[in-house]
């Protein structure tokens, strides 16, 4: 029985982690193109829940889900052209510090406009409810979830490795002074990468928004476990982040098995002990910017 | 050293000795100045500290009570003040222990306040009556319900004005013995891992222990776990007849989210829930029975026109921390009006003898001397079934009032030998 136990946390595990992908992946991306320490990702996250439940009452909760990270999205260009684009080349701790600053007039704004009280906001019966896969109990809305997000990996994996944009996109990530010395322009390149991270976050919350509590300060909540995930999982490497999303998930799964106290401690002692055994990250590449 | 005060190496910072005079003289001078309680006097405003956690996981909650506490200073001043004294409340987030304990040792000494007034988190709680203690003020604490801060750390200088633990339970135990969930019955509960959730683990075992209910497992949660999967899996997999929940804050509010989303698979109470923290819970996913100290829908003239004037001004319904916070307000407005004074032992021994105070309920409440708490009633409350409701506000279905009429209201708290009080 207990061996069926524990199982069963690893593969709610792997779901969980699936999802921390869909956040930490995005948070990745902007990293790796622009050299950019995300700290406000989370408020993107927080917007999308909250441009979620808004829509909600409009178009109905199928299509709120999409349509929210693409409303997001855009804000993502503001972002990236009159904040983000000053600081591509420059030193990480100045991105740290204005993307810091933005989280917190983000939440702050957040306040202002909803107010201080949670949003309520809920799954239709149509999508609650248990699923029984043998002995494995699995919520309805967790599997869909993890629909979404394979598809969305898929999408994503496919566009950097498989379309000309892909390739410029790494080609820049590696070299970008090469790929300017070719004659293309990265800019282009840069808006769109960072409108994608920021709408990955953006559906994260939306998805997560109607079984968490929507409330201002939920950026900060989730942005902790995407930079564990990113470190983990190594800069720069898209399987990477794939590896140690899945890995958290399932470390705090078994972890709650065994010490549920330690839950939240447990991808911290993770980070540690791979950080210690591999400082790069599990599959992070040596990247020539870095290596200077 | 030579006789002017410099050294082989140069001048030596040496003080002479009028200098260290004309220093002494000005410390003396400045200090009285920088004093504001000697300043201040008898007929100047009469200023509260308001400390409440504006931030984490009580955050909504605090800022209900802030705006409850505001409110009632606003009535009480339009009204003329207290002794023509006008009343300030200076409101601030207490965050955590360590700056809500900074925080109050700064408004005592440096703002001037007459006394403490707030408080939801027990932890902080405790840091704060420290500070009150230390510095012989009064501190109303408003929100905190661990039955040890009326109990082994209870403090002559504090007074506890919303409900404890104890009382949480038994309001929510008299309840489902009625509807057959207790004798006989395994429970199995989820705990907030820090004073609180301990504090009402306890309450909640002693109540098991003597209705013949077995608790089967319990586990300590984190108070920053937002994403409950695997517990609700070990839950499941314990199998009990009833799920206990020993949350605080929004933990509540995400747990039963995630609970529905698994399709809530066994009858759920808990021992302590806010109304916030329930309306946030959306429509649907809430169900079971639970503690309040009070709600917008109790049947008293008070309530009504505190619900009116609260929606008048910010145009949301008041939830119990708004209730509580103002109530203390007017509780201590009252202590002032009677005492003719803002001073702490004057406000002790008046709030210690006994005095009535109506906080819109049906019966008088009145502080306990022993362990200065507020005797009042106490409420279970249940969910309407989903499709009978439109809003949240709607949602909520209020039980009677425990005790019930002609019952001894102390019949409910725990004995202050029981809580190890000694005042």
């Amino acid at each position: 029985m207990e061996i069926v136990f524990l199982l069963e946390q690893v593969v709610n595990g792997l779901v969980l982690g699936g999802y921390y992908l869909l956040i930490a992946l995005g948070l990745s991306l902007i990293f790796s193109v622009g050299g950019i320490v995300n700290l406000s990702h989370g408020a993107f996250y927080a917007l999308g829940a909250y441009v979620f439940v808004e829509l909600v009452k409009w178009v109905g909760f199928g299509p709120a889900i999409f349509v929210s990270p693409i409303i997001v999205a855009f804000l993502g260009i503001a972002f990236e052209r009159f904040i983000l684009r000053r600081f591509y080349r420059e030193d990480p701790i100045l991105s740290l510090l204005v993307t810091f600053g933005l989280a917190m007039v983000a939440e702050q704004s957040i306040r202002m406009i909803w107010g201080a009280a949670p949003l309520p906001a809920s799954l239709p019966s149509a999508v609650r409810g248990p699923v029984m896969l043998g002995d494995f109990l699995f919520s309805k809305y967790r599997l869909l979830m993890l629909l979404v997000v394979i598809a969305v990996l898929a999408a994503l994996w496919s566009l950097l490795n498989k379309t000309s944009f892909g390739r410029v996109v790494r080609a820049g990530i590696q070299n970008p002074d090469m790929v300017a010395a070719l004659g293309i322009k990265l800019q282009p390149y840069m808006t769109t990468v960072v409108m994608l991270g920021v709408g990955l976050a953006a559906l994260g919350g939306a998805l997560f928004a109607p079984i968490t509590t929507v409330h201002p300060a939920m950026g900060a909540e989730i942005i902790t476990i995407a930079f564990v995930v990113v470190i983990i999982g190594g800069l720069g490497s898209f399987w990477g982040v794939v590896a140690a999303a899945l890995l958290v998930g399932v470390t705090r799964g078994v972890t709650v098995h065994f010490l549920p106290a330690a839950s939240e401690a447990s991808m911290y002692v993770l980070m540690f002990l791979v950080l210690l055994l591999r400082p790069r990250g599990l599959l992070g590449e040596s990247i020539e910017k870095f290596e200077r | 050293m030579t006789k002017n005060g410099t050294t082989v190496n140069g001048p030596a910072r040496v003080i002479g000795r009028r200098t260290a005079l004309k220093m002494g003289v000005g410390f003396a001078a400045a200090s009285t100045l920088g004093m504001p309680a000697i300043v201040r006097a008898q007929s100047g405003p009469i200023r509260i500290g308001n400390l409440t956690p504006m931030t984490g996981f009580l955050g909504t909650l605090g800022v209900y009570a802030s705006k409850g506490a505001q409110l009632a200073a606003e009535e009480i001043n339009a009204a003329g003040g207290i002794n023509g004294r006008m009343l300030e409340v200076l409101s601030e987030d207490s965050i955590n222990p360590e700056n809500g304990a900074t925080k109050a040792q700064r408004m005592l000494e440096r703002d001037g306040v007459d006394f403490l007034l707030g408080e939801i988190s027990s932890a902080t709680a405790l840091a704060i009556s420290e500070v009150a203690e230390r510095n012989e003020k009064l501190f109303v604490a408003v929100g905190p319900r661990s039955d040890i801060l009326r109990g082994g750390r209870c403090s002559k200088y504090m007074f506890c004005t919303d409900i404890p633990n104890t009382v949480m339970v038994n309001a929510v135990g008299t309840a489902i013995k009625n509807q057959g969930l207790v004798d006989g019955k395994k429970f199995f509960s989820l705990t907030a891992d820090y004073v609180f959730g301990h504090d009402l683990l306890k309450a909640a075992k002693s109540f098991f222990d003597a209705n013949n209910a077995e608790l089967i497992g319990d586990e300590l949660v984190a108070t920053d776990v937002t994403d409950f999967s695997a517990f609700i899996l070990k839950i499941r997999q314990a199998k009990p007849d009833v799920l206990a929940l020993n949350l605080a804050g929004n933990q509540v509010t995400n747990f039963v989210k995630q609970y529905a989303e698994f399709g809530s698979p066994f009858p759920m109470i808990g021992f302590n829930l806010n109304t916030a923290d329930a309306w946030a819970a959306g429509v649907g996913n809430l169900s079971g029975t639970w503690p309040t100290p009070w709600l917008h829908t109790v049947d008293t003239p008070g309530t009504k026109a505190y619900v009116d004037a609260y929606r008048a001004k910010h145009g949301q319904t008041p939830e119990n921390h708004s209730w509580v916070s103002y109530n203390a307000v007017k509780i201590a407005a009252q202590a002032i009006e009677e005492t003719g004074t803002a001073e702490t032992p004057a406000l002790i021994e008046y709030l210690e003898s006994g005095a009535e105070f109506d906080i819109m309920k049906h019966r008088k409440a009145y502080f306990r001397a022993e362990d200065h708490q507020l005797i009042q009633e106490a409420y279970s409350f249940s969910v309407k079934p989903e499709g009978t409701y439109d809003d949240v506000l709607d949602m909520l279905d209020l039980g009677p009032a425990v005790p019930g009429e002609g019952e001894a209201l102390e019949g409910i708290f725990p004995s202050v030998e029981a809580g190890g009080c000694m005042l």
